[in-house]
């Protein structure tokens, strides 16, 4: 008779979050960078030491549910509120968590700013190409031919809704960013390769290198009117393209 | 009107008003600052610019008014006493992060240096959405502006809100001999709320959306708990009143303006007129019962303010009908729209309390 | 070859039903209830034979859902 060797727990839910409980949707990438991020502010050993700075959005949920101290700003201000923190406390690691809607429509100006002067914390983009908390209407990075509240019609078409503004590329260009990376929770793989995105840009906060930005496409299947299973296909199909996976700067 | 929060005090030096109340910030253990150039408040900022390094401190030139009140947030959200200034209309612009300081608890000084006094309503009725009210400190003086940012950082850590200061034009050019509270390190308050990064304790939440657990159930709790609070705070107000004893006209008056009604009033004396004057020092709270129980002994209040009617409002509603509130004020502006304006000529103002003295002015 | 012994434990009532663990399990154990749901209402993935432990469930789920058990012979790390 063969005896079964015990089993040893080798995944389970990061120790920094308090409660496995949210109020996103079925099939929501954003939970999947949150864990992301506190597995690794965990194995880095920064829990004593993060200030994250939360935006306005769908993951304005997650502050309640993380053990790290939060300071909570309000739409598109995250930059420079973490730039106050990083200013005064400088040795401590300071993060935002700012989704599309509030880094790239209503904080436009600000991370460009903190992107030019070098402030040294670590901004972390969910980009689902929609306003999801507000019931999913088109943003600054929504693709073409996208239908969200504001595009229904006819989908985003330049005549009526201009062109989607690539941050991450743009901020890449803007001396004082030292890393910026983009990368995707739609695939275990993805996951896995973006964790290492943002272990780099967390070294480049630590290094003092300057800023850093890494941008994390996210699944909506809500506001993109798809099943959660189709999710990783539309990343491919329709997200990917404009916002490809990869590392854009390093320095 | 004694300085609070210090018991040492600096040598007396000549200081530009602009200059003294950056000083005084400094001296107050105020450690970041961030602005936005925009008249009459720059000078503060260029004072800041280099004397923030000197000690230790962060200044930031922000790319507008939106950011910097924001960086103003973080870095008071993280503990450090943190101040900004500007302009009514770049006040303005920081409404929302205004009014949401106040629901996140955030203490933080905001300095209000106006062109002439028409931000009276935007201070005292919070300019921003919501039910909140900052304490809103008026200086007369370049002396008592450096006392009142001293006191404004105070309570602002004392009841954790934004605290208010508004100087002008005239108190921002002015130049007097000053003497500075000077605050030691160690007394400064503990803020055991702050974002810090959290070891050896749970995690905070410095957020002005209360309680996140139970946001949906408790979020009109925490609205309710502010507006409670704000209504604690109306045990700060505070007031001068000068030669009101024997009144038969007072006139009410705040800020730079009030200098020049002191004076006027003084002439009116020589004269044989019977006038005092109550010079509110806290625009919110208002000191109502000071200006109610002037209103049960003399024939008139007037109110002398360089606008089109603000604080008058007040004054009314504590006068409550018992006697005429005439307005002697009005909107006054030299060519450059700074508010030096020909309204602030003791000659004018003597007439216009005469007037109300002698029974000439409408109510 | 023997496999590794492997399994997972699904916290079903956190479960939101979409599915997205069923689609990346690689060899096709998880499968979702018919008529059973949890509390919320969701139908949620039950393991049959066959776990790997290959953690793509526990990697793929937003909603915290999953443990994953592995012999103890191995040097098994969490991903």
């Amino acid at each position: 008779m063969t005896t079964t060797p015990p089993l040893k727990k080798v995944s389970a839910k990061p120790d920094l979050l308090l409660s496995t409980e949210h109020s996103l949707c079925p099939g929501c990438g954003e939970p999947l960078a949150l864990r992301t991020i506190l597995e690794l502010v965990d194995e880095l050993d920064l829990r004593d030491r993060t200030i994250c700075v939360c935006g306005i959005g769908c993951y304005t949920a997650f502050p309640g549910i993380i053990d790290v101290d939060v300071l909570q700003a309000l739409h598109g201000r995250a930059p420079s509120v973490a730039t106050g923190a990083k200013r005064v406390l400088a040795d401590r690691f300071v993060f935002t968590l700012q989704g599309d809607g509030d880094m790239v429509n209503e904080g436009l100006q600000e991370i460009i700013h903190c992107a030019a002067r070098g402030e040294k914390f670590t901004a972390v983009l969910l980009n689902n190409g929609v306003f999801g908390e507000t019931g999913g209407h088109m943003t600054a990075t929504s693709v073409l031919g996208q239908r969200t509240k504001t595009t229904m019609a006819t989908g985003r078409v330049p005549e009526l809704h201009g062109w989607p503004i690539k941050i991450a590329d743009l901020l890449a260009q803007v001396d004082g960013t030292a890393y910026v990376a983009r990368g995707a929770m739609h695939t275990p793989a993805a996951i896995k390769w973006t964790k290492q995105c943002l272990r780099d840009a967390f070294r480049a906060q630590l290094d003092g290198k300057g800023f850093s930005l890494v941008e994390i496409l996210t699944m909506c299947p809500t506001d993109w009117y798809v099943e959660p299973t189709e999710t990783p296909d539309w990343v491919e199909r329709n997200f990917a393209p404009s916002y490809p996976l990869r590392v854009i700067k390093s320095l | 009107m004694s300085a609070t929060g210090g018991t040492t005090r600096s040598r007396r030096v000549l200081m530009e008003g602009s200059h003294a109340i950056a000083e005084a910030a400094i001296q107050s253990g105020c450690r970041f600052y961030a602005g936005y150039p925009i008249t009459p408040s720059t000078e503060i900022l260029e004072y800041m610019s280099f004397r923030q390094p000197q000690v230790g401190g962060v200044c930031v030139n922000a790319e507008s008014e939106i950011e910097a009140i924001n960086m103003v947030w973080g870095a008071a959200g993280c503990g450090v006493r943190a101040m900004i200034a500007s302009t009514g209309q770049g006040i303005s612009l920081m409404q929302e992060s205004l009014a949401e300081l106040s629901n996140a608890e955030i203490p933080c000084v905001v300095v209000n240096m106006m062109r002439g006094q028409s931000d009276y309503y935007q201070a005292t009725r919070g300019g921003g959405h919501g039910d909140y009210r900052h304490l809103v400190l008026a200086p007369h003086t370049v002396q008592e502006a450096v006392d009142l940012i001293a006191l404004a950082f105070q309570l602002g850590d004392q009841w954790r809100t934004p605290v208010d200061v508004l100087g002008d034009f005239v108190l921002g050019h002015t130049s007097e001999a000053v003497e500075f509270p000077v605050l030691r390190e160690s007394d400064l308050p503990p803020k055991p709320w702050a974002a810090t990064g959290a070891r050896g304790r749970r995690a905070h939440n410095v957020t002005p959306l209360g309680s996140p657990e139970k946001l949906h159930l408790e979020h009109g709790a925490h609205f309710n708990a502010m507006s409670e609070k704000c209504a604690r705070m109306s045990t700060e107000k505070r007031c001068e009143t000068g030669l009101l004893d024997d009144a038969e006209v007072a006139v009410v008056a705040f800020g730079s303006p009030a200098r020049f009604v002191k004076y006027a009033i003084r002439q009116c004396r020589t004269r044989g007129l019977k006038v005092g004057w109550i010079r509110p020092i806290t625009l919110w709270p208002f000191p109502d019962e000071v200006v109610a129980a002037a209103a049960s002994r003399v024939r008139a209040i007037a109110v002398f303010e360089q606008n089109a009617g603000q604080m008058i409002d007040d004054v009314r509603l504590a006068v409550l009908g018992r006697a005429p509130v005439p307005a002697i004020g009005g909107i006054s502006h030299d060519h450059s729209g700074f508010g030096v304006g020909p309204l602030l000529e003791p000659a004018t103002i003597i007439r216009r309390i005469t007037d109300v003295y002698e029974g000439k002015a409408a109510a | 070859m023997p496999r590794q012994p492997a399994t997972v434990t699904i916290d079903i009532e956190r479960c939101k039903g979409c599915v997205l663990c069923v689609e990346v399990c690689p060899p096709r154990v998880l499968v979702m209830t018919d008529h059973e749901v949890n509390a919320m209402g969701y139908r949620y993935p039950v393991l049959e034979e066959g776990c790997t432990g290959c953690e793509l469930c526990f990697r793929i789920c937003p909603d915290f859902c999953f443990e994953v058990y592995r012999g103890a012979s191995e040097e098994a790390t969490a991903s």
